[in-house]
């Protein structure tokens, strides 16, 4: 609690014991003091509402006449008005202990989001002229600086690991438990903890750009994208407090007039309404829902740039995939090995070998493929032939590794079943001496939980799920197929991408949002364009956190599933608070009017629902992927 | 110039929304958001008028919430 927060509470509990005390006195012994009693209620009364007898009046001389401090006043001193001294205090009192709540659970979630955006770090260690460490700002440190962290220190800029391994925490990041390990050449990330041993970091940002200033930036302006369900309640807002307080002005007068009935029994009633006109419930936990539920994503390693995103995100209904990065690894891997007349583990050797002075993809993939490691000294006269493969001579022979042409051209006669095999991606066929020796399949390899997230995802009802792809006709369809998309399209340059993008949301029904899910390069404007952006492996790309609206800080597609149940779960969190608030408000309006609701009711329509409405939009924070 | 401040004793979530409307009213004013949740106010307003502008937009907090300040 707030030193604010502690003073009101004092406050609270000497109010409620001279007024238990007081009741004792006047309702169960029945005393009759006249105008005495007035006086001993008058004494809790201002214990009790002096700030906001003071803000009411500083208020009405600004001109705010629909201001709750006002209205409040204006009901309990009716209240004292028409006898009902001990009622007048009693409402005060429940009136403060509802606002003590309320700022206690809202700093408290205000609270447990900053400790969780507790990645912003203190200091930096740099090496002076004699070699001692000393610690400087990090908004100090330029780019191409080395820095020294220690273990158990925050990484607190991006940077290229010059000296030292290490593992290091990034959990803070991406919600990911498993450390990450480091070593030399390894690119690290600010916000992550170093654990074990000393690294030596040449800085490669300047803090400001640095991954950690830019997800605390995008965290802390989340809560200036409003939602529409915001932006209702603020509509709402505006027009409910005046009607009510019209309500109430016509309900004191009208009847009595009419009726002829004494007015204070209707001023009475009038005073309820009074009570109930503060729109506070509604306007404070529909924020609250959706800035728990933003916190809550990053715990999980989802950053979501605003309420509106959530909204949007709940009402998903096609969801278009970018294939490579996304849905699958981005890297090339062996996937299959057709020897013949040699065995499987030579076969990748051989290629290996006569790839190993290439730096193209494919070749790092065949050498990551090998059991050992391939030694060069075995290689000599390479020739890289373009757009074919290379030839070279291994162990003294004359090795041929590369497409369909490379061979064919070199009169090396290749088995039909091998010109064609059934394997989607790039094949590699291998001669050795003019005699071919067979072939091995290279693609791209779907990433784990791919599949299952599609699945997932087709289970909470998304319509359509699409993939776009650069990749051609054959190798796109299969592993669309394999996913269980339910579309694909193929062969897209870059630029392409938004045009089918804009085709997919000219098919969208009404109400429905169309989310593209990409890896942040190349795609920013496809992010830009879709209703919903989601960038994966965000960490540590700029392009994906500026153009994306919700981030993924790791590679993993589960996430998706995870961000689609968190925004329906905060959507229905929110109805159901606009629901029970409303309803009760207006029950107890219609029957503050009948007379069938006093005060006590009044201040539990208020007070009671903004309490109950809180709690109930703080679990929003409490999802668990 | 957007420039985001932070709002010192903002008690009120009603009162948040207030203000913000309010702030929005002022001449000059682009876009005004007041975040009770992150107790800020994030304003685009005109260059040359800014201070002037940030000083209405103060005068315009005190009177929704007497206590309000907003730190500049």
């Amino acid at each position: 609690m707030t030193r604010k927060q502690k003073k009101m509470l004092a406050r609270i509990i000497v109010t409620f014991v001279i007024l238990a005390a007081e009741m004792i006195f006047f309702k169960v012994a029945d005393v009759k003091w006249g105008y005495g009693e007035l006086v001993c209620y008058l004494v809790p009364y201002f214990i009790i509402g002096y700030d906001i007898l003071r803000k009411a009046a500083l208020n009405i001389l600004h001109g705010q006449v629909f201001d709750e401090n006002f209205l409040m006043t204006i009901a309990t001193v009716g209240a004292f008005f028409t006898g009902e001294y001990s009622e007048g205090t009693a409402v005060m009192l429940f009136y403060q202990v509802g606002e003590l709540f309320q700022s206690y659970a809202v700093n408290k979630s205000r609270r447990s989001i900053a400790e969780l955006m507790d990645i912003r770090p203190d200091y930096a260690n740099i090496e002076d002229e004699k070699g001692d460490l000393v610690q400087v700002d990090p908004e100090t440190i330029n780019t191409g600086d080395i820095i020294v962290i220690k273990p158990g220190e925050k990484i607190p800029l991006d940077g290229i690991v010059t000296e030292g391994s290490s593992s290091a925490d990034t959990s803070a990041l991406t919600g990911e438990s498993v450390p990450r390990s480091v070593s030399a050449g390894s690119d690290v990330i600010s916000g992550c903890i170093n654990l074990s041993g000393t690294l030596r970091v040449r800085v490669t940002k300047p803090f400001g750009q640095s991954t950690v200033s830019k997800i605390l930036e995008l965290v802390e302006n989340s809560a200036e994208k409003k939602s529409k369900s915001e932006n209702f309640i603020s509509k709402f807002a505006r027009v409910y407090t005046p009607a009510v307080v019209i309500g109430a002005c016509l309900l004191a007068i009208l009847p009595p007039l009419i009726t002829g009935e004494p007015f204070g029994g209707w001023v009475h009633r009038a005073m309820t309404f009074l009570v109930i006109s503060c729109p506070c419930a509604l306007v404070i936990s529909i924020p609250l829902s959706f800035f728990c539920s933003i916190g809550g994503a990053s715990r999980e390693g989802v950053l979501i740039k605003g309420g509106n995103y959530i909204e949007a995100l709940a009402d998903a209904g096609i969801m278009v995939f970018d294939k490579t990065g996304t849905l699958t690894e981005g890297t090339f891997e062996v996937t299959d090995v057709c020897p013949v007349n040699t065995d499987k583990d030579t076969l990748i050797m051989t290629a290996a070998l006569a790839e190993c002075y290439s730096d193209h993809p494919i070749a790092a993939s065949l050498k990551r493929a090998c059991k050992t490691k391939p030694d060069p000294s075995r290689v000599q006269n390479v020739h890289e032939i373009a757009g074919k493969g290379v030839s070279a001579q291994v162990d003294g022979k004359i090795t041929l590794a590369g497409n369909l042409r490379l061979l064919e051209g070199e009169g090396i006669s290749v088995p039909e079943a091998d010109k064609s095999c059934g394997h989607i991606g790039t094949a590699v066929h291998v001669a050795v001496n003019g005699v071919y020796m067979g072939h091995i399949i290279i693609s791209d390899k779907v990433k784990p939980g791919a599949g299952e997230t599609v699945l997932a995802l087709k289970e909470l009802g998304i319509r359509k799920t699409v993939m776009l792809t650069g990749d051609m006709k054959a190798a796109g369809e299969a592993v669309a197929k394999k996913l269980g998309l339910d579309e694909c399209r193929t062969e897209l340059l870059p630029a392409d991408k938004v045009g089918e993008v804009e085709t997919l949301i000219n098919e969208k029904q009404a109400k429905e949002t169309l989310v593209f899910v990409g890896d942040g390069i190349n795609d920013a404007p496809v992010l830009t364009r879709a209703d919903v952006g989601i960038a994966m492996g965000g960490i540590g790309s700029d392009a994906a956190i500026e153009a994306a609206d919700i981030v993924l800080m790791d590679d993993k597609p589960e996430k998706i599933v995870f961000a689609v149940k968190l925004s329906r779960r905060t959507m229905q969190i929110v109805k159901q608070n606009i629901v029970f608030a409303l309803g009760v408000k207006l029950i107890t309006l219609i029957l503050g009017a009948l007379g069938l609701a006093g005060m006590w009711a009044a201040v539990f329509a208020d007070v009671g629902v903004s309490v109950i409405a809180i709690l109930n939009a703080m679990r929003t924070g409490k999802f668990k992927a | 110039m957007k420039k985001v401040f932070d709002l010192i004793d903002l008690d009120c979530a009603n009162c948040a929304r207030k203000m913000e409307d309010a702030i929005k009213k002022i001449d000059g004013v682009e876009s005004a958001t007041v975040s009770f949740m992150t107790q800020k106010l994030t304003i685009t307003a005109d260059d040359a008028r800014f201070d002037e502008i940030m000083k209405k937009a103060a005068a315009a907090c005190k009177k929704v919430e007497p206590d309000c300040r907003i730190a500049m």
